[in-house]
């Protein structure tokens, strides 16, 4: 079990603010989960053609510089690595595929944590107070950033099974609940191509996005098709180069909540790690819907017609206080 | 007018203070700043005070209330009021899930509107709720009332004992042993006093009331779909 | 040929639709409803009885009876409350519920726990008067159901045991048949008089440790801090529950296999779920270890604990205490063989006799029938069961000195054999002859 959180910047202005805002969010989520955090942080794309990877080693003293140039003379293209604490973030014009297979082959004592042109991904064990100064990230700028802070349910607490788990490019996955038919999941999934790290039931449930959307289809339909092919209980945030998407299962018993200004769009298990956000207490604040995805599209969060056609006039026609509107979500970008 | 200030206090020192007062003191009425979405403030209250907390609040919120009269002026978290057992509780904003949970009495007032599983498990409080309600409220509810302004949820009343749902708008769906029943004008007088409490202004005549057919009180093999 | 003169095999019963078996197919297809009993596990299993001390030899030395003291006390709570349970004996009575027993019943319960310096513990319906009077020491239990919870009955308690499972029924809730609910139960419960019970199976308003966590503080806030929280759980996946229970802040954790007791359940749900207790200790114990709280949250088991041997085993297992309800039951008096012409007419026999929620009980116990009930007389029946909780003490300390033990907790693991294959690879000790653990 866990704290999730995500933060997206509309405002320009507040983006070289992004990890210093983003701290107490995940701080704020420890007592959920002591044992690992990770973020996935979306800044400084890359040029077309080129791709970024985050890459992370059992030792802080990795020689990333030798493995930049081994990539980038097996690959016969450019590659160079910024180390960062166990991490290391690669980037290079090489086709993707080969470097891939390079690190596979030669490289089998480096993970990759995760690929995209914007995505950067860091995880750890240990308090995720430690974990965000380990990564420089206070001083972090960016567009928008998903975190995770973890209470190990069924798998051991390893930085492996640390969350974010990539889905795909600048595609990320974090999860709090705890899903139940994730083992059949995980062997239908390695019969189809895919390989695993951990026992982790959030990993499955990040592989399974990765083989919906390699499939050709879109983030929304395969949380969709997630809705019926998983079992148990689960409150998704998936990073995307644009934004972040939600989901949470039919009986959500999974707390969730979020929260939107003029400013930001923010996310969270609990609403205390949106409370340190500028102008959170004036913030518009609602609930994501069961069985809903909301995705990020050309205005913002924005949420697909909900299942049955009376959801959609029930967001509608929700009444309250005019600042408390749950209607559906147009936010301007 | 006391003020505590929870960013400096802390929250066991908010609630030692509200729980530890004497009985023949004077000083009835509060006021909590800097709430910040923080857990189990004011829980387990036990005198008839006057509580204002100044904004948003987490999980837990006056749970276990006895006497005391507690307004929050924002949202609440996960159960706020949750097996309260009189006194009023009002939150000004939205609820989260399970508002009420359990409740023994007193009445819990939400302008808003509540989330999934609004007074699951109810056992004699009156909940009024300005908004609408989320799936599976009502649940296993046992006595006491709920009233919803709004629209309700999936599975509204599911395996529901004596509770009293009086609902205005739409309802997604009705829960197992849940229907709707006749409005008389006993109950009329009841929603009547029940809204005067809540100090809200709709309309008796747009109401309908729902509560237990009784079929699943003795078990049928011919209803077992049910469970 | 005469047809006499051909010899014929013997009829022949097949193991697999056995009398009992086939009994219940005609009953399930007389009634289209599932059957409910109560009681814990009822089929063989590996249990402690498969498990032998290994005593004093010439490498151990043994301690003088009486003279050398053997300590028994023990302390639960110690993690965060400031008023933590002290109790005389490593054995505590399991929560059982107030309209299951009779308030008979509950005082006896009390009665017997008290001169033995032991806690007992409210079940499924919420404290009554009488029970907090008769117990020195009470545990409340934090249910799903929060049948007659109240602020004022939890800061009367000793300690909270939140309710996440047990064992005759981890995950358990559902529709229980027949409880016959009279009015002081109905009240107590905020139920109409004499309807079927339907029980929830999750809490209302947590769902997973993180919130449970959450709810613990709330807890502990309503509480001032005193009370020991104490989880409870049944025997599933004791390693990751118990780490689980512990990352939620939970001062005690109270583990009970699947020989645990209910008062009312589904057959199937107490044969077929859950893990028996003795599979569950170390897995828990490792748990506690890996996190440097052995000792420091405790640990209570139950699920089938019987006599002083069953105690010390599950000590030396690595448990702080253990927890009786059937067996408390028996020892005041539950399916005693002087009823036999009374269970006959029941339709069943002395030692069988679990139709518990049909509150007809001969003994008195779980029943709620003045008749009945009025023939248990609590302060005799709390004498028989502060005589039996002795005799367990008793026999455990017998145990722990011929093992060399100046106090209970200290029996290891290593003081233990096993005498079969499946014992050896649940309990984590080495078959007997031989230095083979299987699975390790």
């Amino acid at each position: 079990m866990c704290g999730i959180v995500g933060l997206y910047l509309k405002n320009d202005a507040l983006r070289p603010e992004l990890g210093r805002l983003f701290r107490p969010m995940l701080e704020e989520m420890t007592s959920r989960g002591p044992d690992s955090a990770g973020v996935a942080i979306y800044r400084d794309p890359v040029a077309e053609g080129s791709t970024k990877y985050s890459l992370a080693h059992a030792s802080v003293d990795h020689d990333w510089q030798a493995l930049a140039d081994d990539i980038a003379s097996a690959c016969a293209a450019s590659a160079r690595a910024r180390p960062i604490d166990t991490h290391a973030v690669l980037i290079s014009d090489a086709d993707e595929v080969q470097v891939r297979a390079r690190l596979a082959e030669h490289h089998p004592d480096v993970r990759l944590v995760g690929s995209g042109r914007s995505v950067e991904i860091f995880k750890e064990t240990g308090l995720p107070k430690d974990v965000y100064s380990r990564f420089d990230l206070d001083s972090a700028e960016g567009s928008h950033m998903i975190g995770h802070t973890r209470m190990a349910t069924e798998s051991a607490v390893t930085t492996a099974g640390s969350h974010p788990f990539a889905t795909g490019a600048d595609l990320c996955l974090v999860h709090n609940g705890s899903l139940s038919n994730h083992n059949r999941l995980r062997e239908e999934l390695v019969r189809r191509g895919l390989s695993f790290q951990t026992e982790n039931d959030s990993e499955v449930a990040a592989a399974y996005l990765t083989w919906k959307i390699r499939q050709g289809v879109s983030l929304t339909r395969a949380l969709e098709d997630a809705l019926d092919d998983l079992d148990g209980f689960f409150t998704f945030c998936v990073g995307t180069s644009e934004g972040f998407a939600v989901l949470r299962d039919p009986i959500a018993c999974k707390h969730a909540v979020l929260a939107e200004t003029d400013d930001w769009v923010a996310m969270a298990t609990e609403y205390r790690a949106i409370a340190t956000l500028p102008d959170a207490e004036q913030a518009r604040i609602w609930e994501p819907r069961p069985s809903t995805v909301y995705s990020w599209g050309d205005t913002g969060l924005e949420v697909d017609a909900p299942a049955g056609a009376h959801g959609a006039a029930l967001d509608n026609a929700r009444s309250g206080t005019a600042d408390n509107r749950q209607a559906v979500t147009r936010t301007p970008h | 007018m006391n003020t505590l200030d929870l960013g400096t206090l802390g929250l066991r020192e908010v609630n030692r203070k509200l729980i530890s007062l004497d009985p023949g003191a004077n000083e009835r009425d509060f006021r909590i700043e800097n709430p910040m979405g923080g857990h189990a403030i004011a829980c387990g209250l036990t005198l008839p005070l006057n509580v204002a907390i100044a904004g948003h609040v987490g999980f837990y919120c006056a749970g276990m209330n006895q006497q005391a009269e507690v307004t929050i002026h924002g949202h609440a978290g996960v159960g706020v009021g949750e097996n309260m057992m009189s006194g009023t509780v009002l939150v000004k904003g939205n609820a989260s899930q399970s508002a009420g949970a359990t409740a023994h009495g007193g009445l819990l007032v939400i302008e808003g509107d509540a989330s999934s599983r609004c007074g699951i498990s109810m056992k004699g409080v009156d909940i009024v709720v300005g908004g609408s309600v989320g799936h599976m409220s009502a649940f296993m509810a046992q006595t006491g009332n709920l009233v919803i302004c709004g629209d309700a949820g999936e599975a509204l009343g599911d395996s529901i004992y004596e509770a009293r749902l009086y609902v205005r708008g739409d309802i997604e769906s009705l829960g197992a042993d849940c229907v709707e029943k006749e409005m008389t004008p006993a109950h009329l007088d009841s929603l009547t006093e029940l809204l005067q409490r809540a100090g809200n202004k709709t309309k008796l005549a747009e109401f309908r009331r729902y509560g237990s057919a009784r079929t699943l009180y003795h078990f049928d093999i011919d209803h077992a779909d049910a469970y | 040929m005469h047809t006499d003169d051909i010899p014929r095999t013997l009829p022949r019963h097949s193991a697999t639709f056995d009398a009992y078996t086939t009994s219940e197919i005609r009953r399930a297809a007389s009634t289209g409803i599932y059957e409910i009993r109560g009681a814990g596990a009822k089929r063989a299993l590996p249990h402690f009885d498969d498990l032998l001390f290994l005593g004093a030899s010439i490498s151990r030395y043994p301690l003088e009876g009486y003279r050398e003291r053997c300590g028994t006390e023990v302390t639960l709570g110690t993690r965060f409350a400031s008023k933590p349970l002290q109790l005389k004996i490593p054995i505590t009575i399991a929560g059982m519920s107030f309209g299951s027993l009779s308030g008979q019943a509950k005082e006896a319960l009390g009665r017997g726990a008290n001169a033995a310096g032991t806690s007992t513990t409210t079940g499924d319906g919420g404290m009554t008067p009488e029970e907090r009077e008769h117990s020195r020491l009470l545990v409340y239990q934090y249910l799903p159901s929060r049948y007659g919870m109240n602020p004022d009955d939890l800061r009367k308690a000793d300690a909270i045991e939140i309710v996440v499972g047990q064992g005759a029924k981890p995950g358990g809730g559902g529709m229980l048949l027949g409880q016959k609910i009279n009015a002081r139960v109905a009240k107590m419960r905020s139920l109409p008089e004499g309807i079927d019970q339907r029980s929830a199976c999750r809490h209302p308003d947590w769902t997973g440790p993180d919130d449970l966590e959450i709810k613990i503080l709330e807890l502990r806030e309503i509480t001032n801090w005193e009370k020991p929280v104490f989880i409870k759980i049944g025997g599933s996946r004791p390693y990751y529950d118990t780490a689980l229970a512990v990352k939620s802040g939970a001062d005690v954790i109270v583990l009970d296999g699947m020989q645990g007791g209910t008062a009312a359940t589904q057959n199937v749900f107490i044969e077929h779920v859950g893990q028996p207790t003795l599979a569950c200790i170390r897995p828990a114990v490792q748990a506690l270890q890996e996190l440097d709280m052995h000792r420091k949250v405790q640990l209570v088991v139950s699920g089938g604990i019987r006599n002083g041997a069953d105690v010390a085993k599950a000590l030396a297992l690595g448990a702080d205490a253990v927890s009786v309800g059937t067996a408390a039951l028996i020892a005041m008096g539950d399916n005693d063989p002087r009823f036999e012409d009374e269970y006959r007419a029941l339709g069943t026999t002395a030692g069988a006799y679990d139709a518990w929620h049909e509150g007809r009980d001969p003994a008195g116990i779980t029943t709620q029938i003045p008749e009945l009930a009025s023939r248990l007389d609590p302060v005799a029946a709390g004498r028989r069961l502060t005589n039996y909780l002795k005799v367990m003490t008793l026999e455990a300390q017998t145990i722990a000195r011929a093992c060399g033990k100046n106090h209970v907790h200290n029996l290891e693991p290593e003081d233990l054999c096993a005498l079969t294959v499946e014992a050896a690879a649940m309990a984590r000790v080495p078959l007997a002859g031989t230095s083979w653990v299987p699975g390790t």
